[in-house]
């Protein structure tokens, strides 16, 4: 690869203007991970260890495929947080190390420390992995661009299909932990905008125990019925529960025949190893070849994140930090991610303007926003909290 | 089988009795895995042939005796007899063909290989693989300078238009345009390339001697939104005055006054336009709508839509000659 690299400089450098045989723009793109990835109900939606940072390199790979041709050149910086570990004093350490873009899949609260520690060294940081609406609100920060979805968009983005498909009345089941109750927060907020009703709420407590037991179905096939027995009449049940403690054991097996979306069933994702349309089998195939296994949403918003790098790069050409955010805040600035349409950023709070998908583990069924839904400015602002009513200000 | 012989019977018994404005175009049909036969006199299809996976770029061989058709996922490009209009052979494009370009005597070939950021060369009548050439992430349009000096590929997510010395074989200059550019077209005289940005939503015009941007066609629909607007496929007519430029999903062709680069008039066509192809004649051109599944034609001098022709499903590519 090193000497195929060389060939091509070479090559290049002979034939084009002298401009390019100047010194590489060198651009360092820090990748701050969380500990632990989260387990999950099903063997085969348990994370990879290396769940995010592998789309992060893909697209390092391909800044680079593009670099060659402009005489720019980028690295990826990983690191990894142990428990316990203060994500403020990696972010430093990043920063120290002139690393002038951090890609993060950090908590929100850590998300938070991290980006004030490093405010001053006017180190931007792109949030790849937190979905919490208030780091795009109330917590939002000038330095820091978000290319994860929110609760609130992937709430829209379900709640928008499944009142164009007419199932307008639901059963909410919402789990026992805080991010459960907030994407319930989430789904409230949507039936209220777009239409729906909630026709009875159930909290899943959760008991602790064991995710996988050599006694297996047997009781969940008993519990299941009973928890959602006795419910008014609904189209869907819909099940917030990002702690992945009890919503995959519903589908077919609730007391009535109905559907059941949210945490399980159709779910709302950034990106799923189903999406084959708008040129994504490629993404898909490039992927698959670099990692030997499918990319999942968290390795897609990575990926888009040290894309949105380079494309600014590749814009400014510069590595001047400032000029490179600067253009990511821009007017110019838009990024193609396989959606089928280009993607921006919402000027009043950094976050990127994206389709929702809606997938049901082994196909795309939909793609919201759903027609018919409108705006006067894009419709991808009917996904999430659109201007009017955002608490951020960043200036 | 008998039947076929029929139809075949009947279409060169036809053809030998057609006027001599008779054309024929080959559509790709990309969900349907086949090539639908149009017969521009009649405006009907004439043929279905069974084509391998996925089938996109198509184009007729310089001698008329061939249409090429890329069926990506197979891996390789098809080769239909025009004369008994079945595929008899197969050329070695590497992976995931999806467009590609004959050299002007119609020996050499140019495959933009999608899966490995590589354009394959190839040698049409040998069958045999010549070389490649590593350009950008997903290479896609392909276009060759009229002079046969530069070949061009624009690919899609490192959003350059390369420069390939056809001589040399190597990338000598790139340009950057905006978004996901998809297809690129030189005017006749080489004064121009114009490569289409889908995503970016816009057309650069390139000076092909200086490798710059000399201007930017931007596309306003009243009432559609601009995320809708993705240009694709590109015909400019021969003496360079009109261009048509396919729009996409927002279900119209654009055309362009290729002297001033402004927009004078959108037509509306079926869903989600994809590629053009003119008749030899340049009376009509025809546009494949991928989603409704059809082929517009468009009478260039009216510039007015006359017909709809129903073919299979999401067609995508086009190629017309005499017949």
């Amino acid at each position: 690869m090193i000497r195929l690299l060389v060939g091509v400089v070479v090559g290049l450098s002979a034939f084009v203007t002298s401009a390019i045989a100047a010194d590489p723009v060198e651009i360092g793109i820090g990748y701050l991970r969380r500990p632990a990835v989260k387990p999950a109900l099903s063997l085969v939606e348990q994370p990879a260890e290396n769940d995010g940072v592998a789309g992060a390199r893909l697209a390092t790979e391909d800044n680079n495929t593009t670099g060659k041709f402009l005489n720019q050149h980028f690295t990826l910086e990983e690191l990894r947080l142990k428990d316990g570990d203060d994500a403020a004093k990696a972010a430093v350490a990043l920063a120290d190390r002139n690393v002038g873009f951090i890609v993060a899949d950090l908590p929100a609260d850590a998300l938070l420390k991290a980006v004030d520690a490093v405010s001053d060294r006017g180190t931007v940081l792109l949030n790849a992995g937190a979905i919490d609406d208030r780091l795009r609100e109330e917590d939002c920060r000038t330095n820091v661009i978000h290319a994860a979805p929110t609760r609130s968009m992937l709430a829209d983005g379900l709640a928008q299909y499944l009142v164009w498909k007419q199932w307008k009345r639901w059963m909410l089941v919402v789990g026992s932990h805080d991010e459960d109750k907030r994407f319930a927060e989430a789904l409230r907020r949507s039936a209220t905008r777009f239409g729906a009703k909630i026709v009875q709420e159930r909290v899943f407590e959760d008991t602790g125990g064991a995710r996988r037991t050599d006694s297996g179905v047997t009781l969940i096939q008993r519990q299941m019925p009973v928890f959602t027995q006795q419910a008014p009449a609904y189209d869907i049940l819909v099940a917030a529960d990002e702690s992945e403690v009890f919503a995959s054991y519903l589908p077919y097996r609730t007391w009535d025949a109905r559907p059941v979306a949210g945490s399980a069933g159709l779910v709302p994702k950034s990106w799923d190893a189903a999406q084959d349309q708008w040129g994504a089998v490629q993404m898909q195939n490039r992927f698959l070849k670099l990692n030997s296994r499918r990319m999942t949403a968290l390795d897609m918003q990575a990926w888009t994140a040290v894309r949105m790098i380079g494309e600014a790069v590749s814009r400014v050409n510069s590595s001047d930090r400032k000029k490179v955010f600067d253009f990511l805040k821009g007017p110019d600035f838009s990024i193609a991610a396989f959606k089928g349409q280009r993607l921006t950023l919402r000027d009043w709070n950094l976050q990127l303007r994206q389709p929702i998908l809606l997938v049901d583990g082994r196909m795309v069924v939909s793609v919201s926003p759903q027609e018919g839904f409108l705006h006067q400015v894009s419709e991808l602002d009917t996904l999430g909290v659109d201007r009017p009513e955002t608490k951020c200000k960043l200036y | 089988m008998w039947r076929h012989c029929l139809v075949i019977g009947i279409a060169v018994w036809l053809a030998g009795t057609l006027p001599a404005g008779a054309f024929i175009a080959y559509v790709s049909n990309e969900k349907s895995n086949t090539v639908s036969v149009i017969d521009t006199d009649k405006w009907t299809v004439i043929k279905t042939i069974k084509v391998g996976q996925r089938p996109r770029g198509i184009e007729f061989t310089k001698d008329g005796k061939f249409v090429l058709v890329a069926v990506g996922d197979n891996d390789t490009i098809q080769m239909i007899d025009t004369a008994t209009q079945q595929v008899t052979d197969t050329l070695p494009s590497g992976p995931d063909p999806e467009l590609f370009v004959q050299d002007k005597a119609g020996k050499i070939l140019y495959v933009a290989n999608e899966n490995d950021n590589t354009v394959t060369i190839i040698d049409i009548e040998r069958r045999a693989r010549l070389g490649d050439v590593q350009v950008g992430v997903e290479p896609e349009g392909m276009a060759i300078s009229p002079d046969g000096r530069f070949l061009i590929n624009t690919s899609e997510t490192t959003n350059m238009a390369h420069f390939i010395d056809t001589a040399a074989r190597q990338v000598v200059a790139n340009v950057l345009v905006d978004a996901r550019p998809r297809f690129a077209e030189f005017k006749r005289d080489g004064s121009e390339l114009w490569v289409s940005s889908e995503i970016g939503g816009t057309v650069a015009v390139i000076d092909p001697a200086k490798h710059t941007i000399t201007t930017k066609i931007t596309f306003s629909i009243p009432g559609m939104r601009k995320e809708a607007i993705q240009p694709v496929g590109i015909s400019i007519v021969a003496d360079g005055k009109t261009a048509f430029i396919a729009l996409g999903p927002a279900n119209r062709v654009a055309v362009v006054d290729a002297a001033s680069h402004q927009v004078t008039k959108y037509l509306l066509v079926g869903q989600r336009v994809w590629h053009m192809a003119f008749t030899p004649d340049e009376r009509f051109l025809l546009v494949t709508n991928g989603v409704s599944n059809d082929v517009s034609v468009i009478d260039v001098a009216a510039l007015k839509v006359i017909k709809t022709i129903q073919v299979g499903e999401l067609p995508w590519g086009i190629t017309i000659a005499k017949q």
